[in-house]
């Protein structure tokens, strides 16, 4: 009877982590939020099709009209549909905060675990590109590589053509200044496992470098960084967003929800309403993604406290 | 602490002569470049006339070789021209500079004034109903987009109330008055405080917290000391330490914010400028005005750390690092 009661209580470290995940409400409900969005915004072709409309046609003779049973949330400045444009920008704007976040903490793990297991002169090298990256003016930087002339670049033809240049370019230029934290991170805890005594054991049994990095210490790091990177999937969703609007993220006719946004600012006085959704689609997801990332901390993390 | 001091500041100069190499390489990248602009502007050129105006200009040498003498020039103190504004660069660039630290300092200052007490509260009252608004608060400052922000405040006070300006700097025609201006600043700076008010609160919130659990907090209650006088004369002080860290290091995110406030604005600030440079192919302006940004973030840095060790006695800043 006893032993029975020992082993329904012995959970394993996720379990457990799951458990007080489940406890921080606001996370669980930002984890609800972003996985309906992302659901709904990959069903824009179903609404396109069920609602029968064309998300890129023009129809001057319907500009600006107010929400209706056929337009949910109105027409644009061309009479195009409100509401799947949206379901549209949201799959851009997501795709990039996910994919760009992920890019990021790869690049910041590899980076991190390096510097951190080598040490020595390479750590010093890396190190100090991290703190130089950080001390760089970001949206500046980020904006005068958004304006790159790619066809300087010597990049193949075939890539600069695509109808997606946009969206690969704003992932590569946000990841080339966002592996910072992860690298950081991953570099401070590499640098303490490495005295470890199971490090010193695989070591000894003659493992190389590259199998004690990924079996022995990244499995250790998994859920700061984890966290770290669910923090910055919101930051990301930001900045791409601030670039669009500004005219220089992902260009139309591909939509996401900055440059939904870039006609705001003279619409303003006409039709200000089309600000409104755009803006607060961004703000509800990156907050999601905040509160996540903070529940997530909570869970995987308990003894940070911040 | 003068050896310390020393290596920051070469680490610093190093960091920005590769700087600027990069940016130098990456403008050369961008869109059109002088001479297409002047056949632009002028049908009348040949393309024989291009040819002799890229030797003349030295724009058909090696990067290299260009950098080395823009940078020979620059060291020298000769920035060039503003192409946008047919001035020399550096006329341009310091009323925008000025306009841009009234800006950021005024935001900055009650931002902080603002999340002060408001972490501190909050930290205080850990898991308190009103430590959670805050913290709700502060989430939605961190999350809200700045320009989206921008447009909503625009949308409401000059557009629905139609009391406060969009955009500019002073009423056209009007007479120049410290009210009028005053009156073109608020939403900016409204705009810039809540936009950096949330971090700012989660960053006192946490040092703070951090504080509250350390010994000395627990000795100075054991020997009877008011919690009025825990918190702010033993916890605060302490707790001020990273704040202060932070906030310096935080220099550079205010300065991407100022970039789209003013751009939104439309006030003649840094940030501006530099947005307006990187897009009408600005090279000279585009240049010194993001060097002036980086210097001025790397600044942040230096004060950061110096101030680290001013506040801190127990850092010492000659073995480790």
């Amino acid at each position: 009877m006893s032993t029975l009661a020992v082993q329904s209580k012995s959970q394993s470290t996720w379990a457990l982590a799951g458990r007080r995940f489940l406890k921080h409400k606001l996370a669980v409900i930002s984890g609800c939020y972003l996985i309906f969005i992302c659901l709904l915004s990959a069903s824009a072709p179903l609404f396109e099709f069920l609602l029968d409309i064309d998300a890129n046609k023009a129809n001057l003779f319907s500009r600006f009209t107010l929400p209706d049973l056929g337009a949910w949330l109105g027409r644009d400045e061309l009479g195009r549909d409100v509401f799947v444009r949206m379901l549209y920008g949201g799959q851009v704007s997501l795709l990039v905060g996910l994919v760009t976040a992920l890019v990021a903490a790869t690049l910041g793990t590899i980076i991190g675990l390096i510097a951190g297991y080598r040490g020595g002169w390479l750590d010093a090298v890396l190190m100090r590109l991290t703190d130089s990256v950080i001390s760089l003016p970001l949206l500046p930087l980020l904006i005068v590589l958004a304006a790159i002339d790619l066809s300087k670049t010597g990049l193949p033809e075939t890539i600069i053509q695509s109808e997606n240049i946009s969206l690969y370019r704003i992932i590569f230029i946000v990841a080339v200044v966002g592996w910072t934290t992860v690298a950081r991170l991953v570099r401070g805890a590499a640098l303490s496992l490495r005295e470890r005594d199971f490090v010193l054991a695989a070591q000894v049994q003659g493992a190389s470098a590259f199998r004690i990095m990924s079996v022995h210490i990244l499995p250790n790091l998994i859920s700061p960084i984890i966290v770290a990177t669910t923090l910055s999937i919101g930051n990301i969703i930001l900045l791409e967003s601030v670039l669009s609007f500004l005219g220089l993220g992902i260009q139309p006719p591909v939509a996401s929800w900055g440059n939904l946004l870039t006609n705001a600012q003279e619409l303003i006085f006409s039709a200000p309403w089309l600000a409104f959704y755009p803006g607060i689609a961004i703000f509800i997801t990156v907050i999601a993604f905040n509160f996540l990332g903070d529940g997530l901390q909570d869970a995987l993390d308990p003894k940070a406290d911040v | 602490m003068a050896r310390y001091l020393l290596d920051r500041l070469l680490q610093s100069l190093i960091v920005l002569a590769m700087m600027s190499f990069v940016i130098y390489w990456l403008m050369g990248l961008m869109p059109g470049d002088p001479i297409d602009l002047m056949i632009s502007a002028d049908p009348k050129l040949t393309a024989q006339d291009a040819i002799r105006l890229r030797e003349l200009y030295g724009l058909d040498r090696p990067i290299t070789e260009r950098y080395v003498n823009w940078l020979t020039a620059a060291i020298g103190g000769d920035f060039g021209f503003s192409r946008l504004h047919v001035k020399p660069v550096l006329t341009v660039l310091w009323p925008a500079l000025g306009n841009t630290v009234i800006l950021l300092g005024i935001s900055f200052i009650l931002s902080v004034l603002l999340a002060l007490p408001a972490g501190i509260y909050a930290a205080i009252r850990q898991y308190t109903g009103t430590d959670y608004l805050i913290n709700l608060a502060a989430f939605a400052g961190i999350s809200i987009p700045s320009f989206w922000l921008a447009l909503l405040l625009i949308t409401l006070f000059s557009v629905i109330l139609g009391v406060l300006p969009a955009s500019g700097t002073e009423t056209i025609g009007g007479l120049s008055s410290f009210w009028d201006s005053a009156k073109f600043l608020i939403l900016p700076i409204a705009t810039l405080t809540i936009a950096s008010i949330g971090s700012h609160t989660r960053f006192v919130r946490a040092a703070m917290m951090e504080t509250m659990r350390q010994d000395f907090i627990r000795t100075a209650r054991a020997k009877g000391a008011t919690e009025a006088r825990v918190v702010w004369h033993h916890a605060l002080r302490n707790a001020l330490i990273p704040v202060v860290t932070i906030l310096a290091l935080d220099f550079g995110f205010l300065f991407s914010g100022a970039l789209i406030t003013e751009t939104i604005f439309a006030y003649p600030g840094m940030g501006k400028l530099i947005f307006d440079a990187i897009m009408g192919n600005d090279f000279n302006l585009a240049m010194v005005a993001f060097m002036f940004a980086t210097v001025l973030t790397l600044l942040g840095n230096l004060v950061a750390d110096i101030a680290y060790g001013w506040l801190d006695p127990r850092i010492s800043y000659g073995e480790g690092k």
